[in-house]
């Protein structure tokens, strides 16, 4: 068995224990705060701790700090297109109501058209 | 020296076998986020038409059994990492025992979500038309659960599969086809595992912790 | 003979059972080659009998209900078993790493199971049409998706394997480009083709995955009535839209990028001139893909969509034509003052620029919300998508086939038959599509198998259209079988042009290149140097 290390980058076993340490205390964080009411910040909150955690194992289990930084942009960039994704659906889901208050108003009163139906309204009809 | 045994021919060198497997993995890895990332779309969709719903919907989850999960599947990806620091400094035994563990773990995650299952199972806390339960209050339950079964279910199916290759890797460790030179496969197989955990990380609070 | 490689890819391993174990991307990529042209078969029969049926307004030869299976499996075959494929996995596969001077893809393994996947998904689309098939257009819409009594499950599953086909296929050609280019061979000295095998790789990557959870999902609501997208159960139908529509846009950018890589190849080989802003039409290529991704709501704007919505993917529709543009003029540029000949590929090549472009400016037309309320649903959308993606991705498809064809088979085909063939398939196409225009604008709804006896004259326009485009299919077919035992044998270099694949014996070696190869100039050198014909 040969005793050199590997050719390639090696994190060291500290900075392992010292990630997985924060994790876990992210984790505790996440919860405790889970069981205090903030409205809507909860879910915020709940995803900004989430995001930080999983940025934690992507740099470091996985190793993205040190890699080529291809690596990391290709991860990037499935974010970026899944944030697309989700935000033009939830634009589109959340502003569809929209339609209805639109067709509630009335014609323009002072327009060509809304005119020329009023004349032959008077005149010999359809 | 002739040209090592993992080598394939169509490469030049070692490094660029490596670096290419790599690059591999994390495409496919852009898949599952995109795929995963579909049933997050739904979710964000349906509790933003049903917030309260989904407030009183999630208390039947257990906190304490999602927290230990979760805990569960962070300490197993440290154990892969582990694993791979292991065979790095050409210690196949450490390897080994790092990739037995986080098999363990993730057995340990499986037999939690099976209880949580059955138990959902037997009070009719069922996706979509199998609904039965009525304890809860707000419109359309039922897609709570559906949600859930759909996103845990999927990633369950995930830490099923990444088990069986851990367990490949394992038995490849084992058999002694790697080393500090050349453990490609296995640190392939981690990125699939860590983006297991990450997965979790999100589904986690999304379905437990909610406010 | 010393013009035809005697060891070759074909022949080299011998015996059948070689094939099934290959990690030769050529001939994984020619496996992809008779597969694809086989369902296009298939589909080209089904449209046949679509186009038969509607000679007549009245119903002549089958039911509403027989009619609805059929062009849903015309749509169906021709987008999952033909044209995504088609271009990247067969030609690509064969072609890519010897453009980049690469002994073969960079996960050689991946291709061949990309290669089983395809066949699996094959296997079960067709177990679907053996239990009758499905009666909702290929696009599958919810709510009667999950209601209809058909094969649904089987067809979308189908779908869903064929999915990770096209994966593999991308995530294997991103590899290939970024590590397996030879030394010296920088990014802006790639051919074209290369750039757009690579921005649809990306697409591939990206939007696929969305395209496999919509079918699950679609599954889990016909198996367990999860309820997302079913309105009586709180869900949403237009979800479904939503998320098929991610994929199903993008995936017309996978269509036509390679097809437009193979026209930039054709133009400027064969005007033996310098492609035109060759930047500007790598960074096109780039630019499509991620414009791609941010309209697909414009198949949407008579689906309930919400105004505010309707109007960002309308904007945008009209900025994702720019790219496209500037890919025309730059070929035409190209062809301006070139030495052109007029090849079977190079008339290929501009029936593209013709069709393409009329396909390419209605779109732009059916952008505008306020016309697509009116022809949406209607022939004039057909029409739309055959001159894009017939008219587009066949012609270029078609195009590489014959260019590549004698590096692949080592022979030269018939060239007066490819010229009658050609010229037989542009007015076939023209003919039969044409007239759907003025149909759709005229009102003619599509999708229906009977129709107001208005549209008649128009619809025997199209159906005899419809023949001669076969006609020119079958002569194809004739004098390409014809060609790989009784061709002239073609040499290395047949057309006299510049390209890395053009400088390795025909049929290509099994390890692509006899001797190391050396990059003495860029693809496009033509101002300095003029390479040798070998037939």
């Amino acid at each position: 068995m040969s005793t050199h290390s590997s050719p390639y980058h090696i994190i060291p076993f500290k900075t392992y224990i010292t990630v997985f340490t924060a994790l876990l205390v992210l984790t505790v964080v996440t919860v405790a705060i889970s069981f205090v009411d903030l409205g809507s910040y909860n879910l915020v909150i709940a995803m900004l701790v989430a995001s930080i955690k999983a940025s934690l194992v992507a740099m470091f289990f996985m190793h993205l700090y040190y890699d080529n930084k291809l690596n990391l942009i290709i991860f990037l960039i499935s974010i970026l297109f899944l944030a697309i994704f989700i935000i033009f659906i939830m634009f589109d889901t959340m502003t569809r109501d929209n339609i209805y208050k639109i067709k509630a108003d009335p014609i323009n009163p002072s327009s060509k058209i809304y005119d020329n139906q009023k004349s032959s309204k008077g005149g010999t009809g359809h | 020296m002739s040209h090592p045994a993992h080598l394939q021919h169509h490469f030049s060198d070692s490094q660029q076998q490596h670096e290419s497997s790599k690059l591999g993995m994390w495409l496919f890895l852009v898949t599952e986020v995109l795929m995963f990332g579909g049933l997050f779309c739904a979710y964000a969709i349906l509790r933003a038409w049903y917030p309260e719903m989904f407030f009183h919907a999630h208390k039947v989850l257990d906190v304490m059994m999602g927290s230990v999960n979760t805990v569960v599947l962070i300490t197993s990806s440290l154990t892969m990492a582990l694993s791979i620091h292991a065979i790095q400094n050409n210690n196949q035994k450490a390897g080994v025992k790092y990739l037995t563990v986080t098999l363990l773990l993730a057995s340990v995650f499986l037999i939690i979500k099976y209880f949580e299952y059955s138990h959902k199972i037997h009070l009719g806390q069922l996706p979509g038309k199998f609904y039965t339960f009525t304890g809860i209050e707000g419109n359309n339950p039922h897609l709570f659960f559906s949600m859930y079964f759909l996103m845990t279910g999927l990633h369950g199916i995930h830490v099923v599969g990444g088990m069986a290759v851990i367990y490949w890797m394992m038995r490849r460790m084992k058999r002694g086809e790697f080393s500090s030179e050349y453990y490609t496969p296995v640190e392939i197989v981690g990125l699939f595992w860590h983006l297991v955990d990450l997965i979790w990380i999100f589904l986690f609070p999304l379905f437990y912790l909610i406010g | 003979m010393s013009n035809f490689a005697e060891r070759n890819f074909l022949n080299t391993p011998a015996g059948w059972k070689s094939w099934l174990v290959t990690l030769d991307h050529k001939r994984i990529g020619l496996m992809y080659l008779y597969a694809i042209m086989t369902f296009l078969a298939v589909g080209g029969l089904i449209a046949l009998a679509i186009r038969l049926e509607l000679l007549n307004p009245g119903s002549d030869f089958v039911t509403a209900d027989i009619y609805n299976r059929l062009f849903t499996l015309h749509g169906a075959i021709m987008i999952f078993l033909f044209i995504i494929p088609s271009i990247p996995a067969a030609l690509g596969n064969i072609v890519l790493p010897v453009m980049i001077g690469a002994k073969d893809v960079a996960l050689p393994r991946l291709n061949l199971l990309s290669w089983y996947v395809f066949c699996v998904g094959a296997f079960i689309a067709l177990y679907s049409i053996l239990k009758g098939g499905v009666d909702t257009g290929w696009t599958f819409y919810t709510p009667y998706s999950s209601s209809t009594e058909t094969a649904v499950v089987a067809m979308t599953f189908g779908a869903f394997i064929l999915g990770f086909s096209s994966i593999f296929t991308g995530i294997n050609f991103i590899v290939t480009i970024h590590k397996l280019r030879m030394p010296g061979l920088t990014w802006f000295k790639l051919p074209l083709f290369v750039w757009g095998l690579y921005a649809t790789a990306i697409i591939q990557v990206l939007a696929t995955p969305v395209v496999a959870i919509t079918l699950a999902l679609l599954i889990m609501e016909r198996l367990w009535g999860v309820g997302i997208f079913d309105p009586a159960m709180g869900g949403d139908p237009v979800l479904f839209q939503h998320f098929f529509w991610f994929y199903s846009h993008p995936v017309v950018y996978v269509m036509i990028l390679p097809g437009m890589g193979i026209i930039s190849e054709i133009i400027a080989h064969f005007s033996k001139k310098r492609i035109f802003g060759y930047r500007a039409i790598a960074f096109s290529s780039l630019g499509i893909a991620f414009l791609g991704f941010l309209v697909w709501g414009h198949h949407m704007f008579t689906s309930g969509q919400s105004e505010y919505a309707a109007m960002i993917f309308s904007m945008i529709t009209f900025f994702v034509a720019i790219p496209s543009g500037i890919k025309i003029f730059n070929w035409l540029a190209t062809l301006y003052n070139g030495k052109i000949t007029l090849e079977t590929p190079m008339l290929y090549a501009l029936i593209f620029l013709f069709t393409f472009g009329i396909g390419g400016l209605t779109g732009i037309f059916l952008g505008a919300i306020a016309v697509d309320i009116h022809l949406h649903d209607t022939y004039f959308i057909v029409a739309h998508f055959h001159y894009t993606m017939m008219g587009g991705t066949v012609m270029a498809f078609l195009g590489g086939l014959h260019y590549w064809w004698p590096k692949i088979f080592g022979r030269m085909y018939n060239e007066t038959h490819g010229k009658i063939s050609a010229l037989l398939i542009f007015v076939g196409f023209n003919m039969t599509f044409i007239p759907q225009f003025f149909l759709g604008s005229q009102g003619m709804p599509r999708r229906y198998y009977m129709y107001a006896d208005r549209f008649h004259t128009l619809n025997i326009v199209s159906t005899v259209g419809s023949w001669i485009l076969a006609a020119g299919f079958f002569l194809m077919l004739y004098y390409l079988v014809r060609s790989i035992k009784h061709g002239k044998p073609a040499g290395a270099n047949p057309w006299g042009i510049h390209g890395l694949e053009w400088t390795t014996p025909s049929p290509v070696p099994p390890e692509n290149f006899l001797e190391e190869p050396k990059l003495e100039h860029g693809p496009y050198d033509y101002d300095k140097i003029m390479p040798e014909k070998t037939v």
